[in-house]
């Protein structure tokens, strides 16, 4: 995460169309993404159930206009499935990382304000958590809450938050000992006042990119437990599901099982990440004037 | 002689400091390792699936509630969790993890024999994305701006949004099922005796897990060298080499390349914990036999004491992976010692 600090470049495409100065192409850029993820919801969420039903009459079909990313083994439309797959996915995260960010704001707080003990036990169970690899870490933690969204959730929430707890502690540090909340306190004024006028404002765009960047990484960790069989469950649409399940019909040469809910969970995790990270680029004013 | 003397102090000095900082996070990791043991243990006791079960298994039928009794004896499962934990924390520094169930044999071997295993994928998945993300950082950060650097860099965030299992399926599909170049699946030949499996057939069954872990490790490190090698660009000893007429390939080696190697292998071993993540996920799709793939045999079909060993030792590969990282820094990189010495 720490390489994406810096500003990027706008996308190559971008270079042909010169009437558009930066912010504009950042914006054009992420509404593009945003439309992205909202069609993939409203498929999610519109598309009717029967089409998941089981049709025998329309098993293992190839794509077509009818049936975009073809059909499985029991004929339910895989364009159907991976849309609501992914919706529910898109819930999951969408939650994981909420929980995420506010333990990581609630802990970054307090080693920043709070004196050295905190400091020291806060940055002990960073240590902690970042001891055990995610995965495993997830995998303990849905095996404990026996599987299912909760332990997606909890598992996910539990184990994102290390990384961006030290990112706000570093910057209440540095808003802490900067020179206008000097004079501020010289002023008289109350701590409340500082904290409140001072501090979080800073805070906020933080809580709202932090969201959005955790959000890719929540999502692709659902996918992953999901897929191993620790997630939700097999009767659910859900990406992790569908793909494990055509790894059995790989060798029949069914590609297409595979290869476009995949490739959907890719577009819509970038579209999070494009986002995210461009939004982080407006609020931060460290690169704004480059 | 007097200059001598203060040398030699100055030297002791900075040896006292090394021991110190070693000691200290030596306790660290002590602590650390101690407090996992605690949370997972309980964490584990409290879970939903009833050990005595998870080992019955599919003989539930055929096994009476006395028979279930004496099991849950012979595991200790019938005391209260604080005397199991006591029992279980004093095997364990006796080096006894307890026998897996699933594998009916004890953790420490099933670790041992699954770890050789995952061993040989994470170490090549470790070296060559190593190597490959660094020279494609570096080709990025001396293109900066450029197309090259463009396509690069927007490669290698991409790379970082795709799930590493989808990359195994789609390079199965690709290499097993339409090219047939390797097998599909498993270390080893299926119906093969262990001693009639050459090196060969192991390699063979190694390389399309290990492509996989190799092509998601890429992203990190290229993208972190690459911004390295930009930062160093604008310093002003890059400047002077250039005003001396210095450029290309010859500044690179000998004005950049060492101050971005440092960080790139300190990130290298500082990413175990990513290393072995994505080995379970890619020891899934390729039903490797290796530690991961035992990872999630544990956690499906509750095999507790395996589950738990696994977890440990899974931090203490972490722990010792950023412990290498911060050594390395310590030893080579000459800032660090002054300002330990301060």
């Amino acid at each position: 995460m720490n390489t994406s600090l810096t500003a990027r470049m706008p996308y190559p495409v971008m270079a042909f169309i010169p009437t558009l100065n930066r912010r504009q192409q950042t914006l054009l850029l992420m509404a593009m993404a945003a439309v992205v993820v909202g069609v993939m919801i409203a498929a999610g969420i519109l598309l009717d159930n029967d089409r998941i039903a089981t049709h025998f009459d329309q098993r293992n079909l190839a794509p077509s206009w009818n049936h975009l990313f073809g059909t499985d083994w029991l004929g339910r439309d895989m364009f159907t499935r991976t849309a609501k797959g992914l919706t529910v996915s898109i819930g999951i995260g969408m939650i994981a990382s909420l929980a995420s960010v506010v333990i990581a704001m609630i802990l970054g707080l307090a080693s920043a304000t709070l004196g050295k003990t905190v400091d020291s036990a806060v940055s002990w169970l960073v240590d902690l958590f970042l001891g055990v690899p995610h995965l495993v870490a997830l995998i303990l933690i849905a095996f404990v809450m026996g599987g299912g969204a909760k332990g997606v959730i909890v598992g996910v929430a539990c184990t994102h938050w290390p990384s961006l707890t030290r990112l706000i502690r570093a910057e209440v540090l540095q808003i802490r000992f900067s020179e206008y909340v000097h004079v501020s306190k010289h002023m008289g004024r109350s701590r409340v006042f500082i904290a409140v006028r001072h501090v979080m404002p800073h805070l906020a765009p933080q809580f709202l990119v932090g969201i959005l960047l955790l959000f890719p990484h929540a999502i692709l960790h659902e996918a992953s437990i999901t897929f191993l069989g620790f997630g939700l469950s097999p009767h659910q649409p859900a990406i992790g599901v569908i793909l494990s399940e055509s790894m059995k019909y790989l060798a029949t040469g069914m590609w297409w099982l595979a290869f476009f809910p995949g490739l959907s969970l890719l577009v819509i995790v970038r579209s999070m990440d494009i986002i995210g990270d461009h939004l982080r680029q407006l609020t931060d004013p460290h690169s704004a004037h480059e | 002689m007097v200059l001598e003397t203060g040398q030699e102090r100055s030297l002791m000095m900075i040896r006292l400091e090394r021991v110190t900082w070693l000691t200290g996070k030596a306790l660290r990791i002590m602590t650390l390792l101690f407090a996992l043991c605690v949370i997972s243990f309980v964490l584990l006791s409290y879970s939903p699936i009833d050990p005595v079960q998870a080992y019955v298994g599919a003989d539930m039928m055929r096994v009476s509630s006395q028979q279930r009794e004496q099991i849950s004896e012979y595991w200790g499962l019938n005391k209260p969790p604080l005397e199991r934990f006591v029992r279980w924390g004093r095997a364990l520094i006796h080096g006894d993890l307890g026998v897996s169930m699933i594998f009916r044999s004890p953790v420490r071997d099933v670790i041992k024999d699954r770890f050789a295993a995952s061993l040989a994928l994470m170490a090549a998945a470790w070296f060559f994305s190593g190597i490959i993300g660094f020279v494609m950082g570096v080709t990025a950060g001396m293109n900066q701006g450029r197309w090259l650097d463009r396509i690069l860099k927007w490669y290698c965030l991409t790379l970082a949004s795709t799930p590493t299992f989808w990359l195994g399926l789609l390079l199965v599909m690709v290499f097993s099922v339409w090219l047939g170049w390797f097998p599909v699946g498993l270390g080893v030949p299926a119906g093969q005796l262990s001693e009639d499996v050459t090196i060969w057939n192991r390699v063979n069954h190694l390389i399309l897990p290990a492509l996989t872990l190799s092509i998601i490790g890429v992203a990190n490190i290229a993208l972190h060298t690459r911004q390295k090698l930009i930062d160093v660009l604008k310093s002003d000893y890059i400047l002077f080499a250039r005003a001396k007429g210095k450029h290309g390939v010859q500044l690179l080696w000998q004005h950049g390349l060492r101050n971005i190697m440092l960080p790139a292998i300190t990130l290298q071993f500082a990413s175990f914990s990513e290393l072995f993540g994505g080995s379970v996920l890619a020891e899934q799709v390729f039903s490797y036999p290796g530690l991961g793939n035992a990872t999630v045999q544990a956690g499906l079909r509750g095999d507790l004491p395996l589950l738990l060993g696994i977890v440990l030792f899974s931090a203490l590969f972490v722990f010792s992976g950023n412990l290498m990282a911060d050594l390395i820094y310590l030893v080579v990189d000459p800032r660090i010692t002054e300002a330990t010495t301060l």
